[in-house]
């Protein structure tokens, strides 16, 4: 084959291409139809999100965080309350730790609902992009009718909620979960066991355990490659070591372990399993004020600290430092795309141009998330 | 192992090369160490089969507003599941520190990004170019001493 050999070309991908999920450039070097190496360009939705914080109290900062994962807002919310309540040393009442957790859940599920439904769509399946927005849609309604918003909530505050559930919130839940579950096979069917879609995915894209670790890939992308670990149970916080429920990791069924089906199977698995947080969680939710324990101010002491939480895409964390005053002094969003992309050239090499659609979907990242 | 047997185990190893360790009175444990060491450091801690570092969670560059810009490194180990805070600090109007990339690939992106925010220099990086902010953009804007660009190509910045 050598001398079929031809000149390297190099193939701009984006910033204005559909499967890139938002405003990501690819400098692919092609030789022939194989890519020989992918530079991600990335900072086109930059907005400085550190700089902002620090020009406003802690409180202010959180609708900030709503904007950097727009699909998981809630998730980021939550990251951000736990660590500026870990600097203040407060603890919150086990109502607001079972709201959030459910609605975290609820939001994980949105979520994991775009990246298979536009998933699916990269790789040429259209309807199960529409069956998975149907479905989400009712998780949207159910924010919105919690806290007025559908995609960036402000819902978390340092120490309490802004609202609490409303009447009917434990029905129309359920009333979800026992729509939800049927649809998860349906989408099975449909997408994931399809043969075409399982060609386009399988043996693509495969990212071995050792090098997920190495570039500190968390989430869907690190479980995919075979590594159980999951904050919600490896580093647990609020109230999720009260559950019963498992992690969902890559087993390399259809092709090679690692490769973009397992990194997507695991979400949909993943979803399987915020049903069963959502359902132990929202028929035991204990009576209480959800803003009883929000502090007229927040000011805490001088210190810093870095707290983790496991999101949609994986770690997100929050390293905060403060000096006393009711302003942060550094907030840094540890973001799980930023970092889960960085390894996206070492997933790239050696495979199709075509192929590159599977990879970048799999890798699931936000463009929001990733520049901040 | 807590921060105390890790701050042990990296004291017996490089004498000289610990500046500060706080356990006390903090949230998180800190260790910090000379700027000049910290790959050696890094290499040793990632390699050690007792602390065996394998995870860099995230790598910060800090502004601490006292002349300093400094590097923090938040560690954990998958396989000893442990962590650590490292910190650098550099003076301002010299701020190189070497790079971590061939222990953790993760901080190639990470340094990336604390080279375009706070203008630190990560020596023997291979790829050092800024990530977030155009390529010709002035100053660094996570600095506490940033003042903002009139006029970037024209058009009018401060809003």
């Amino acid at each position: 084959m050598a001398e079929l050999r031809t000149e390297e070309m190099v193939l701009n991908m984006g910033p204005q291409h559909p499967s890139t999920h938002g405003v990501l450039r690819i400098e692919l070097v092609v030789d022939g139809e194989v890519v020989v190496d992918a530079v991600p360009h990335i900072g086109y939705l930059h907005r400085c999100f550190e700089k902002h914080a620090e020009a406003m109290n802690y409180q202010q900062v959180v609708p900030y965080c709503d904007r950097m994962d727009y699909l998981s807002s809630m998730s980021n919310d939550f990251g951000y309350v736990l660590a500026v309540e870990k600097l203040l040393n407060i603890r919150v009442p086990e109502r607001v730790e079972y709201i959030r957790v459910i609605m975290t859940e609820l939001q994980r599920i949105a979520s994991h609902l775009v990246a298979i439904g536009t998933y699916g769509m990269d790789i040429g399946a259209f309807t199960p992009f529409l069956y998975c927005f149907r479905d989400r849609e009712m998780i949207l309604d159910l924010f919105e009718t919690t806290c007025g918003a559908r995609l960036l909530y402000n819902y978390m505050w340092p120490g309490g909620l802004s609202h609490d559930i409303p009447p009917g919130f434990v029905e129309k839940t359920k009333a979800f979960i026992k729509h939800f579950r049927p649809t998860i096979k349906e989408l099975n069917d449909l997408l994931s066991y399809n043969e075409i879609f399982v060609r386009r995915t399988a043996n693509v894209g495969v990212l071995p355990a050792e090098v997920a670790i190495n570039y500190a890939a968390s989430g869907p992308t690190l479980r995919g490659s075979g590594v159980k670990w999951d904050l919600r149970k490896d580093d647990p916080y609020s109230v999720y070591h009260k559950f019963d429920w498992d992690i969902a990791v890559g087993t390399g069924e259809m092709g090679t372990l690692g490769d973009c089906w397992d990194r997507y199977m695991v979400k949909v698995w993943e979803m399987e399993q915020s049903l069963r947080i959502i359902e132990q969680a929202i028929d035991s939710i204990p009576e209480g004020d959800v803003q009883a324990a929000i502090p007229k101010r927040v000011r805490p002491a001088a210190g810093e600290v870095y707290v983790r939480s496991e999101t949609a895409r994986g770690e997100l964390g929050y390293y905060i430092i403060s000096d006393g005053s009711q302003n942060p002094f550094r907030v840094k969003a540890r973001a799980p795309s930023f970092v889960n992309l960085s390894l996206l050239p070492e997933i790239s090499r050696g495979y199709l141009i075509a192929d590159m659609i599977a990879i970048i979907g799999s890798v699931d990242i936000v463009l929001g998330d990733v520049d901040r | 192992m807590n921060a105390n047997e890790i701050h042990e185990k990296i004291k017996a190893q490089f004498p000289e090369g610990i500046i500060e360790f706080k356990s006390e009175g903090v949230v998180e444990p800190f260790i910090v160490v000379r700027p000049d060491l910290i790959r050696e450091i890094s290499k040793f801690i990632s390699e050690d089969p007792d602390l065996k570092f394998d995870y860099l969670m995230s790598l910060s560059g800090v502004d601490f507003n006292d002349g300093n810009v400094g590097v923090v490194y938040h560690l954990y180990s998958m396989q000893r599941r442990h962590r650590i805070v490292l910190k650098v600090k550099v003076a301002k109007d010299k701020p190189d520190v070497p790079s971590v990339e061939s222990v953790w690939k993760s901080a190639n992106w990470h340094e990336r990004e604390a080279f375009d925010l706070f203008g630190l220099v990560f020596l023997d990086h291979p790829d050092l170019r800024r990530i977030l902010l155009p390529d010709d953009w002035d100053g660094y804007p996570l600095r506490k001493d940033y003042k903002v660009q009139e006029y970037y190509h024209g058009m009018k910045v401060p809003y």
